[in-house]
């Protein structure tokens, strides 16, 4: 029943907030979004942290198909839950400043958008799964492109039509594996599937990997399916930006987990080491861009891209270690990017530009934002007792594990990773102040009521990772005994 | 059964209301007949029984297409809202009983037991959609198109006619069970030649019904021709007829001999799916990107008619059913916003910019066609989805895998075309004045649209009884 409510209930208050105008809706949100982020705080603590799926409840769906909606949360569900829960009401906040016309509509769309992932997320049916995963798209196309930049429609129609092109061929992976389902009434329940999957031999396997692996690397975004990703976050308006790189894209990476490796052992075992390159190629690839990048949003857009490609490659490596540092830096990631972009989000309404060369000296005027900026900001460089460090740190040993030299090119991350990041803030904050940041404002309230929780929770994730870390382990060790089996 | 006396009665009646000089009683009326129709059909439900000397054949299969069909015309006709006030060139009495007789036809087209049934019933349901298509008479391309039609339409019969009558030649028999029974015979020793090309021709003649590849060459032209009512009309009522009549050849009478016509229906499956959804890119106008979209539908209509599996004939009531309300809601949008661009005297066309702008003022209008198209789209949360899912199940089933992912890519196309509609109503700029909606109309957007998204949540609903 408590899935269910988490489910449910951003539906009921997303259309209370439809039906309500002005400050009725930010407020009807914003409390929306604290009672389900309090209802993850529940479902959090009282979680028994073992490999078994809890809260779950079935339905009939399609009785006559055998489709059921059923949904339940284990260790792996419950990370990504609490990352939902957790980041929508600060993405809700962080409008707060901003004039967005129609905000009602803004506020809904957000909070439907969160009930579809809470769905992906602890869907435990196949084609349930695929709803969600699908049904995410459309509030987060709205929301880019009826409030985005000047050429949101083409970037957003190829957002649409790339992820949505990906996301068929997993259909037909799961139709696939749904017939081969014994019985006369057939079933798509995951665990199901999984041993249809795993009874494939490795040619057929070899197909259902790829079906499914270009539907999530699109969504990830991976190398070389990435086209679609820094034209959108770029051109999304700032809440679009943080669901899409925040929550959505570990969409895909959870894919991975949920769907991909435990139902085609022997397809990942063929062509881990492809998927793995690709990742690899994709850190590098995306971090040198990173370096280049005159524009802030798109800087940090690349960022994600290189940052996804390390999760991917811990997942592939199939460790311990490598899915363990994927799942907390899917939090720490999600965290740190949504800070990264509030605050680019923040100068630019002060000063209408993201032009790293036309920032510089916002630090003597603002001493609070310096202070979160710089923590985010390592955060992000992964340092040692901050979230990113725990993640990345697992994420590179799992790599390493799986193959030397893999791991050490993976490696490089971390250098470039402060180049950029680094570079970031030392062209936008440091230096001389130029025409535009001349007397830039520090944080109003609702800004820090923002960044702090997320600084803090930056410092707190990096103290005490085990928090999360011991929810996921139970079930990572026992996904890892199918994927080994 | 009762149904097609029924509603060939009220066509009568119809145009007797028509003397009355009372316009506003014949929309009511329709609409009561069309429910009186629909309840004398439901009322067959778990009867099977012959009629007419076993001519006709009704059971739970026909009483279904029948309902299908009757709910299509019933929001139809409460989107037609008696045709204007225009007195002199409109004759709406008329309109409104050659629409409940054209239903009779598409009716006999569902319950045929006899292969004349299926020739009557078709005649019928054409001849008055030819009628239909040149109503506007002072639009030249409305006279083109029923011209067009009726000539395309009449050549098509003629194949489909001869057809039957070289399968009558070959099997000696019009009744479907025992054209069945002999197919069964003859495909397992030497099928006379006739046979064979008989089925090909019925199957053509029926293809040509709706709108499949390669013999869709009318359907843009009629489309963009006739009243944008009628296209509605004929882009649900007689694609459902059609793929009804289909499927009980197909899945009934020439069962034995699948492994002959299932090649050409594989063929021209993925020939249909392609040059309906590509074609429908380049698109400017918005009615004609609907004929080519409904050319693309009767593609993924064929691919379950070709996987003929258990399922295959509640795929295609659900998709058909699913297809039909997104498509009346979408020509309904249209309609009302291309007249008050017209009443405002402006230059209008029916191209996607009439849309331009449309939410500002009109966020019901806005919502009910992002509804449509994204059920015709096949994205989850409606309708069209469900019905995609289930048409491709069903062709796993039967592992017709080449065509499969032809629908599958095709389906990615398909976004493109139809976010056009989207985009132009919610992010171009443009005007459209607030438009004053009649209850009824109103109404019947709101049903419409609900039903998409009920039945893209929870599909059960429907599909459990099909």
């Amino acid at each position: 029943m408590l899935t269910l409510t988490l489910i449910l209930f951003p539906i009921i208050a997303g259309l209370l907030t439809l039906a309500s105008k002005g400050e009725n809706a930010k407020t009807i949100a914003s409390a929306a979004a604290f009672i389900e982020l309090a209802l993850g705080a529940y479902t959090y603590f009282s979680f028994v942290p073992d490999a078994s799926t809890q809260f779950g409840l079935s339905y009939d769906w399609i009785h006559a198909a055998g489709v059921k909606f059923s949904i339940g949360i284990d260790g792996i569900s419950l990370i990504l839950v609490c990352l939902t829960t957790l980041m929508v009401p600060f993405i809700i906040v962080s409008t707060f400043n901003s004039n967005y016309t129609n905000a009602n509509n803004l506020y809904a769309l957000i909070l439907f958008m969160q009930a579809a992932l809470v769905g992906v997320f602890t869907a435990k049916d196949g084609f349930l799964f695929y709803f969600f995963f699908e049904a995410a798209l459309i509030p987060v196309y709205f929301i880019a492109a009826i409030w985005g930049g000047e050429n949101k429609i083409k970037v957003t129609l190829k957002f649409f039509i790339f992820t949505m092109f990906g996301s068929l061929f997993m259909l037909l992976a799961l139709v696939y594996l749904y017939m081969k389902t014994p019985g006369e009434i057939h079933t798509s329940d995951i665990t199901a599937l999984y041993e249809v999957g795993q009874n494939l031999n490795p040619s057929q396997q070899g197909y259902i990997f790829w079906a499914f692996f270009i539907a999530f690397a699109i969504k990830m975004p991976l190398f070389p399916f990435h086209t679609w990703q820094p034209d959108t976050y770029v051109e999304a308006p700032a809440p679009a930006t943080m669901l899409l790189s925040g929550i959505m894209l570990k969409m895909g990476t959870y894919g991975l987990i949920r769907i991909l490796l435990p139902i085609v052992p022997a397809g990942v075992q063929a062509w881990g080491l492809t998927a793995i390159i690709l990742s690899v190629i994709g850190i590098v690839y995306g971090s040198i861009i990173a370096i280049q990048q005159k524009d802030m949003k798109r800087l940090i857009a690349y960022s994600s891209f290189a940052h996804v490609g390390l999760m991917s490659a811990g997942i592939f490596s199939r460790t311990l270690d490598g899915l363990q540092g994927s799942l907390i830096q899917m939090l720490a990631h999600g965290i740190n990017v949504i800070g990264l972009f509030f605050i680019v989000e923040i100068i630019q309404q002060r000063t209408k530009s993201r032009e790293l060369a036309r920032l510089g000296g916002i630090t003597q005027t603002t001493p609070n934002l310096t202070v979160y900026f710089i923590i985010i900001m390592l955060g992000s460089v992964a340092l040692p007792l901050t979230n990113g460090f725990v993640g990345e740190f697992l994420l590179l040993k799992g790599v390493y594990e799986y193959n030397v030299w893999i791991g050490a090119v993976a490696g490089i991350t971390i250098i470039l990773g402060a180049v950029y990041m680094l570079r970031l803030v030392q062209k936008s904050m440091f230096g001389i102040t130029s025409r535009i940041t001349e007397g830039f404002q520090d944080l109003t309230f609702s800004e820090k009521a923002v960044l702090f929780p997320i600084a803090f929770l930056v410092i707190a994730l990096g103290i005490a990772p085990n928090a999360f870390l011991h929810i996921t382990e139970p079930a990572v060790s026992q996904l890892l005994t199918i994927i080994t089996k | 059964m009762n149904s097609i006396i029924a509603l060939s009665l009220f066509g009568i009646a119809n145009l007797f209301l028509g003397f009355l000089n009372n316009r506003k009683i014949l929309l009511p009326a329709t609409l009561a007949f069309v429910l009186v129709a629909l309840g004398l059909n439901l009322a067959d439900w778990n009867q099977e029984y012959l009629w007419f000397n076993n001519m006709l054949r009704t059971n739970n299969l026909s009483v279904n297409f029948a309902s299908v069909i009757l709910v299509a015309t019933f929001l139809v006709v409460a989107v037609s809202r008696g045709f204007g006030d225009d007195e002199e060139h409109t004759h709406p009495a008329e309109y409104y009983a050659i629409m409940l007789f054209s239903v009779v036809g598409a009716i006999m087209m569902v319950t045929f037991e006899n292969l004349i049934m299926l020739f009557v019933g078709l005649e019928i349901l054409s001849v008055s959609m030819y009628i239909l298509t040149g109503t506007d008479k002072r639009n030249l391309r409305s006279n083109e198109a029923a011209l067009k039609y009726f000539l395309m339409g009449a050549f098509a019969t003629g194949i489909l006619l001869f057809g039957i009558a070289l399968i009558y030649g070959a099997t000696g028999s019009f009744n479907i069970h025992g054209i069945e029974a002999l197919v069964l015979t003859a495909a397992g020793g030497s099928a006379p030649a006739l046979l064979y090309i008989g089925i090909v021709m019925v199957i053509i003649g029926l293809l040509f019904k709706v709108s499949a590849a390669p013999f869709h060459f009318w359907t843009p032209d009629v489309y963009e021709g006739a009243p944008a009512i009628f296209t509605a009309f004929m882009s649900t009522v007689v694609k459902t007829a059609g793929f009804a009549a289909l499927f009980r050849l197909l899945g009934g009478a020439f069962t034995g001999v699948y492994g002959t016509w299932i090649y050409i229906l594989y063929f021209l499956t993925m020939l249909t799916l392609i040059i309906g959804n590509i074609t429908a890119v380049y698109q400017q106008s918005f009615k004609r990107m609907l004929a080519y979209s409904s050319i693309s539908h009767a593609g993924y209509l064929m691919l379950t008619a070709t996987a003929k599996v258990a399922h295959t004939q509640s795929s295609i009531l659900f998709y058909s059913l699913a297809y039909s309300v997104a498509t009346i809601s979408a020509f309904a949008v249209l309609m009302v916003v291309a007249e008050t661009k017209e009443s405002n005297a402006e230059k209008t066309n029916e191209n996607f910019d009439i849309f331009n702008g449309l939410a500002k003022n009109n966020p019901l209008l806005a919502f009910v066609l992002t509804v449509s198209m994204l059920s015709l789209a096949g994205i989850p949360l409606t309708a069209g989805f469900w019905g995609k899912f289930f048409i491709f199940s069903d062709a796993f089933q039967r592992g017709i895998v080449v065509p499969l992912v032809v629908a599958v890519l095709m389906s990615a196309v398909g976004i493109y075309y139809y976010f056009k509609a989207i985009i132009s109503a919610y992010f171009k700029e443009g005007d459209v004045p607030a438009i004053e909606l009649k209850p009824i109309y109103k109404i019947t957007l709101i049903v419409t649209t609900l039903l998409t998204i009920v039945l893209g949540i929870a599909p059960d609903l429907v599909k459990s009884i099909f």
